[in-house]
């Protein structure tokens, strides 16, 4: 169990098994505790729980949503997602965390910590980005699709009045970052897309106190909401979730064209991006598939952009699936080294040599990873210290 | 799919030898089942699924607020037209026994203007106690302790008094529960307070769903109802009422049509509402969805406004819960035997 440990002691532990939802939750929040957050080390209660925050004083976590336009009869259209809700009056979109209250719409989430953690950058996984640094992560409750494979369900798929939480402002955020040596914020672990508000204002907090951000997103929004709210981020990982309309719609509840133009547009804004592709046996496993993809990486981002190849573990409504078989993980990397992508990962094998960093030119190994922890790294003045081939990332502090 | 947990499961399974008994006793066109509801079977010879309208044009005294007297009454009357015969307290002895803990699921999101009447609650509970069932076993709940309250509903937790209070007071169970599109957490006072659940629903214009009437209002028993509002709720309404910890405990629907609304809602629109003063009562919570929606229809048009259909917002989910994987009900005009007092 990770709960109560000092930070230095949390990263360490890092590299061990994925924790259950239940201990998510705990560790969370007594991590929180360990962290000095007043209040977060409640017990943790999960949606199971009897009363949670609605506890609380929910007055302090209302803020005004950005991203919606008013219409007639008390209704509105959100504009934060591709989904574009309308919403009537006392009534709350599909990600349950903004709701229409005589017409204006709120976020009821802005500052409403339900997970608070101090995590490797690797974990997230971002692997050209700072590696070996820690990001204070946290999370709000809600999210704009329901994976049927969900890790995190209970927070991302209530309410935030069904989840305990913890009032911790932007400049509080930051604080916090500081305390603990960790050179960024890392918006993760449920879907940061519906807290875009706190997100943008912890986030310019965080840079007034020399702390970058990074956020962990499905990239599943509106252009506009896009460039204003991931355009306070110093690095990005999309979620790409599949390559086939049909996959999203049935087992995330979305769409694949937003997120690919989601893509397109960080790519043309310079933002430092990943892309993780969890692989689902028999869902979005075939050769066809991964070819798809990694041509549509090659054309439409270039082939320096880090692309994982994730192992799925069941969980939540897919509990009937068996965990992705390695060679099914190397089978999607072949092919898109054959595409021509340059840095293309497997993740979530413990030891698996597709988990370290190479030069596309010479092969050498320049990143070697342990679990969550980058054991070695090589690269100087962001190239190869060997054949001096440039390697795209954010490599130094 | 998610199983029952045991002790559901036993609870089931008392209830349905239970409710064969008293059919049997009971026996009679007109009828009640105890134990599931009497939906038309599909290709059952001469199987009708009985709605209720009850009506009372003097429900509401000269202030236009309804007399409790005259709610009891029209409950009363609306009862022995869907029982077949005419004794009250009979009649529920027939849905419920005394050793059971009873729920009533309302509707309080529209808050007072909007919501289930709380004579209504308050003349089901009293021939609910006159049936044997005690006052501490029966509980008046929606998802939030504060909707309930500004609905007019005044909260009690333990003692002997009905009870009355939200999800938010006892949380949802861990685990989920699966059916179909839908995957949710149920709230405990299904789970753990509700050997029997009468729902008690309000007739309401939904601006997403087309209408919110008996089966929608489940949306009240999960912990993620935003999840199941694109493409007009449908299916997730009639997957949601398949769940067995639903469908296995829902014995009776009661819609409260005192007041409704034809457009705007769920919220309350006054501009929009009109004094019904009727009660639709079922069994069959899809035939009455059916009948309600058509009242809605006629409402609208008496108002000069489009159809639903018109308006892409029919709330198909009606049918997919009387569909052939469903089987939920019936809304089959020709085997809806509908029933106006």
């Amino acid at each position: 169990m990770l709960c109560g440990l000092e930070v230095q002691e949390i990263a360490r532990n890092q590299a061990g098994s994925p924790l259950d939802r239940r201990s998510f939750l705990k560790c969370a929040l007594a991590s929180g505790a360990a962290l000095g957050i007043n209040g977060v080390a409640q017990p943790a209660a999960g949606i199971g729980s009897g009363a949670a925050s609605g506890t609380q004083d929910d007055a302090r976590f209302i803020v005004e949503a950005k991203f919606y336009q008013k219409l007639a009869e008390r209704k509105i259209k959100c504009k934060l997602c591709p989904r574009e809700c309308t919403v009537g009056d006392k009534e709350r979109g599909y990600c349950g965390v903004r709701e229409n209250r005589g017409g204006v719409y709120y976020t009821l989430v802005h500052s409403r910590v339900c997970a608070a953690h101090v995590d490797p950058v690797e974990k997230k996984p971002l692997f050209h980005y700072l590696p070996g640094s820690i990001a204070f992560s946290l999370a709000t409750a809600g999210c704009n699709v329901n994976c049927k494979f969900c890790q995190n369900w209970d927070i991302s798929q209530s309410r935030p009045e069904q989840i305990p939480a913890e009032y911790i402002p932007p400049q509080r955020v930051a604080e916090i970052a500081k305390q603990y040596n960790c050179p960024t914020i890392a918006y993760t672990y449920s879907e940061p897309v519906i807290f875009s508000e706190f997100l943008m204002d912890a986030a310019d907090a965080g840079h007034e106190a020399g702390i970058r951000s990074i956020v962990v997103s499905n990239g599943y929004m509106q252009e506009e909401a896009l460039k204003a709210a991931y355009g306070k981020m110093d690095a990005v990982k999309i979620d790409l979730k599949s390559f086939s309309e049909s996959y999203y719609r049935q087992v995330v509840t979305g769409q694949l064209k937003p997120v690919l133009n989601s893509l397109v547009t960080l790519r043309k804004m310079n933002k430092w991006t990943e892309i993780v592709y969890l692989v689902l046996p028999t869902l979005n496993d075939s050769d066809e598939e991964f070819r798809g993809l990694a041509q549509w990486v090659k054309a439409n981002l270039g082939p320096d952009v880090p692309l994982h190849f994730t192992q799925f573990h069941p969980e939540y409504l897919l509990k009937n699936l068996p965990i992705t078989p390695v060679p099914t993980l190397e089978r999607a990397k072949a092919i898109a080294d054959a595409e021509g992508l340059h840095y293309v990962y497997i993740g979530n094998v413990p030891g698996h040599p597709a988990q370290n960093t190479y030069c596309p030119k010479c092969r050498k190994m320049l990143v070697e990873r342990v679990g969550f922890t980058a054991s070695q790294m090589l690269i100087r003045k962001n190239s190869c210290p060997f054949c001096q081939q440039p390697i795209p990332g954010i490599w130094h502090a | 799919m998610k199983t029952m947990r045991n002790g559901s499961r036993r609870d089931f399974l008392r209830q349905s030898f239970a409710g064969a008994a008293l059919l049997c006793a009971s026996g009679g066109a007109g009828a009640l089942a105890a134990a599931e509801p009497v939906a038309a079977k599909p290709g059952a010879v001469g199987a009708k699924s009985r709605v209720v309208v009850a009506r009372d044009e003097l429900l509401r005294g000269t202030d236009s607020k309804v007399d409790s007297g005259r709610m009891l009454a029209l409950l009363d009357r609306a009862m022995q037209a869907l029982a077949g015969h005419d004794h009250p307290a009979e009649i529920w002895r027939t849905l419920v026994r005394p050793s059971e803990t009873v729920s009533l699921k309302v509707n309080t999101l529209g808050g007072r203007g909007i919501s289930t009447n709380v004579l209504l609650v308050a003349a089901i509970c009293k021939r609910l106690q006159e049936a044997g069932v005690r006052a501490s076993d029966i509980v008046v709940w929606d998802r939030d302790s504060n909707e309930l309250e500004r609905a007019g509903f005044h909260l009690a937790m333990g003692g002997e008094r009905v009870q009355c209070y939200g999800t938010d007071r006892v949380g949802y169970e861990e685990n989920l529960a699966a059916w179909g599109s839908v995957g949710s957490c149920l709230s405990k006072i299904l789970t753990q307070r509700s050997g029997v659940l009468i729902n008690v629903p309000v007739l309401k214009d939904h601006d997403g769903a087309g209408v919110t009437i008996a089966l929608k209002n489940m949306y009240g028993v999960i912990h993620n109802p935003n999840k199941y509002h694109p493409d007009g709720c449908n299916p997730y309404v009639a997957d949601l009422n398949m769940l067995p910890e639903i469908r296995s405990r829902m014995r009776l629907t009661i819609c409260d049509a005192t007041t409704a609304i034809y457009e705007g809602g769920p919220g309350y629109k006054p501009e929009h509402c009109w004094n019904a003063n009727s009660l639709l009562v079922s069994q069959d919570p899809v035939a009455l969805d059916h009948t309600g929606w058509q009242m809605i229809e006629r409402k609208r048009a008496e108002k000069g406004l489009k159809t639903l259909e018109a308006k892409k917002r029919a709330p198909r989910y009606i049918a997919t819960a009387a569909d052939g994987e469903h089987k939920l009900g019936t809304n089959d005009p020709k085997r809806i035997a509908l029933v106006e007092v």
